[in-house]
């Protein structure tokens, strides 16, 4: 089965010696880039793009091809393009196993994608803590400015651009893409407030246009092969393929590539993908696209509250909305067996946020605080009942009053957790002393899967 | 008595690179230079101390201020003298749920050290940090650039013992 399937970006990922640009070339590579300098005008670019429907794989999934269409285009201003592979939402790690394995892959996206905008200088930002990648890529640049990819009058085609690489320092705010602008200018990664947007308003205040790794990594195969075809792949509004991040206590955990809109329980079970929860193990809960995605329980996870069975598309994740659902976000699927304590994995993440809350904004800066501390309590044997209620309070009092979205995406685990799992917080309100014992798990739970 | 401290500054193949970087920006945006120059000094003096700080806001033309900002809101930069080898170990909840917890406690106690302390040989400082993006490798530590991933006590223990060597 596996064979058949259509990839899209990993098709090439096994090849010994793909991460050089010999071994790329001669798998197809760079074929988008003189097709688009030589045969393409832009525009005929971003229509293809735009044709496609691929949606921002960062985890908004805002159509690529529109946000490239409100780029401003002011005479006599530079444009910039710059990639965002900060990767750090807890749970996602296809951005870096992508830029290590086919870095060309990245590259040329970044080629064609600078060529559609109109962009003569382009970033790649990456967190700083894969300075390994970082190196990976630039000798990857390297070698395609000597073959004539990259620098001046790409190919002969009259076309300049200049691509490099930025690390990061250590700060999950940055993948925020006005913190990421603050960040690239040598300053404090704080969120901008917004409007103006990049497209009007980004890197050193001009026009710029900020996507993922992955999404830019989609556009050679879309150059190649027309973005009907591209949208031909998928379900509906959930188009192409994706790379989904898959950890926790699944049989084979790694980056996948999935044709979005099989099933969640085919992609958890099959050994096409995950083969299933490691031995003598049941599934309790998912959080399905990055920390900052709502958690579901396992039976919510494989069916909606309709009793369809759940897709891994954009629109199926989010069916039922936060009641009942979750989102698709940046791929990032934590799968938990019955061995995991909600309690404790809600307040590591409440601690993240508070770690990583640049403090601009104050809902954020204290409710991440609040909530850390209070979950701190109720794991260690020391909340109240009153406390739940507390952390439902705190949610929402951060949700929708920040400048930028981490405040929300601090405020959904901890709400979703409640909702789904009430009964496991209550437990270890009602007997701290045998839920704080070492290794003790709440077990009187609803339907493992 | 005063002693001068010797006057930090890049060495020679580091200083090509640090001009090298420069050049990745345009005019009058060279500030865009800081975090890739705050690590290059770091790499090279082991942590990023206030004399390392005021040489890269020396080499760029800006306020020792815009630097000091800068390096504290990261967690990359070592502010403080660090040991010969800087553990940054995953404490995230996709590292924790695969066995995390019980990895890092067999570090801390192997090498003497807790978090955000030095060995009492110099040789390693362990530092808790937040995802490293590697969750479906975890558990994982870095050292430097290198990832150390699928952890295991017995795999620390090797790992430990080869760098002690
Ligand atoms: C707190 C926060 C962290 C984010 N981290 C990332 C990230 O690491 N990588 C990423 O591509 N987008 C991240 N985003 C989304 C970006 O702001 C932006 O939407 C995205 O880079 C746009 O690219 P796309 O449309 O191709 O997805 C983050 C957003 C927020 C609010
Ligand atoms: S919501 Fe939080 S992270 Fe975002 S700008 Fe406000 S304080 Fe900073």
């Amino acid at each position: 089965m596996s064979s058949e399937r259509l990839k899209i970006l990993t098709a090439n990922a096994d090849i010994p010696g793909i991460e050089t640009f010999e071994v790329y070339r001669k798998h197809g590579g760079y074929t988008a880039v003189e097709k688009a300098v030589k045969t393409m005008t832009p525009d005929a670019v971003v229509e293809e793009v735009k044709k496609s429907g691929v949606r921002g794989r960062g985890g908004a999934g805002f159509p690529m091809g529109m946000k490239w269409s409100f780029l401003a285009k002011p005479e006599g201003v530079p444009r910039y393009l710059v990639c965002n592979g900060d990767e750090s939402e807890p749970g996602t790690f296809k951005d870096h196993w992508l830029m290590k394995t086919i870095p060309h892959l990245l590259i040329e996206g970044m080629i064609v994608s600078s060529f559609a905008l109109g962009a003569n200088t382009s970033y790649i930002y990456v967190r700083g803590e894969l300075m390994y990648v970082v190196k990976i890529l630039e000798k990857a640049i390297a070698e395609a400015k000597a073959a004539g990819f990259l620098g001046k009058n790409i190919l002969g085609s009259g076309y300049d651009l200049e691509l490099y690489v930025q690390p990061g320092g250590g700060a999950y705010i940055c993948g925020e893409e006005t913190a990421l602008l603050e960040s690239l200018e040598g300053k404090r990664g704080n969120p901008r407030n917004k409007p103006p947007f990049p497209a009007v308003k980004g890197l050193y205040q001009c026009p710029t246009v900020v996507n993922n790794v992955e999404s830019i990594s989609t556009t050679p195969w879309i150059v190649n092969n027309g973005g009907e075809a591209y949208a031909a792949v998928g379900i509906g509004r959930s188009t192409g393929t994706k790379l989904i991040s898959a950890s926790g206590h699944l049989k084979k955990p790694g980056v996948y590539e999935i044709p979005l809109g099989i099933t969640v329980n085919e992609f958890i079970y099959s050994d096409e993908w995950c083969g299933g929860i490691r031995d003598g193990h049941h599934l309790k809960a998912v959080v399905a696209g990055g920390s900052s995605v709502p958690i579901l329980p396992a039976a919510l996870l494989l069916k909606t509250a309709n009793g369809e069975d759940r897709l891994m598309t954009y629109e199926s994740l989010a069916d039922g909305g936060f009641a009942t659902g979750t989102m698709l976000g940046s791929g990032g699927f934590i799968a938990m067996d019955e061995t995991s304590c909600i309690v404790r994995n809600t307040w590591n993440f409440s601690r993240f946020y508070h770690h990583e809350s640049c403090g601009q904004c104050s809902p954020c800066r204290e409710g991440t605080g609040w909530m850390e501390k209070v979950l701190h309590r109720i794991e260690h044997g020391h909340g109240s009942m009153h406390d739940i209620d507390l952390l439902v309070d705190v949610s929402k009092k951060i949700e929708g009053n920040t400048i930028c979205p981490l405040g929300d995406a601090a405020a959904w685990p901890v709400a979703s957790a409640i909702r789904h799992f009430r009964d496991e917080f209550e437990w270890h309100i009602k007997f701290p002393q045998e839920a704080t014992r070492p290794g003790a798990v709440y077990r009187g739970h609803m339907e493992l899967a | 008595m005063i002693t001068e401290k010797p006057r930090i500054q890049f060495t020679p193949e580091r200083l090509e690179r640090a001009r090298e970087i420069l050049t990745h920006y345009p005019e009058g945006k060279q500030k865009s230079a800081l975090l890739p120059l705050l690590h290059l000094i770091q790499e090279q003096e082991g942590w990023t101390s206030p004399e390392a700080m005021d040489y890269i806001a020396d080499f760029l033309g800006i306020k020792p201020i815009e630097v000091y900002e800068v390096a504290t809101f990261y967690t990359m930069y070592h502010l403080e003298p660090v040991g010969k080898h800087v553990i940054e170990y995953c404490r995230t909840g996709p590292c924790m749920i695969m066995g995390g917890e019980e990895v890092y406690a067999h570090l801390k106690k192997k090498i003497g050290a807790d978090d955000g302390e030095t060995s009492p040989d110099n040789l390693f400082t362990i530092k808790p940090v937040e995802c490293l993006a590697a969750c479906g490798w975890g558990p994982c530590f870095q050292i430097r650039e290198k990832y150390y991933t699928h952890l295991t006590i017995e795999k620390v223990d090797e790992i430990i013992d080869e760098l002690k060597k």
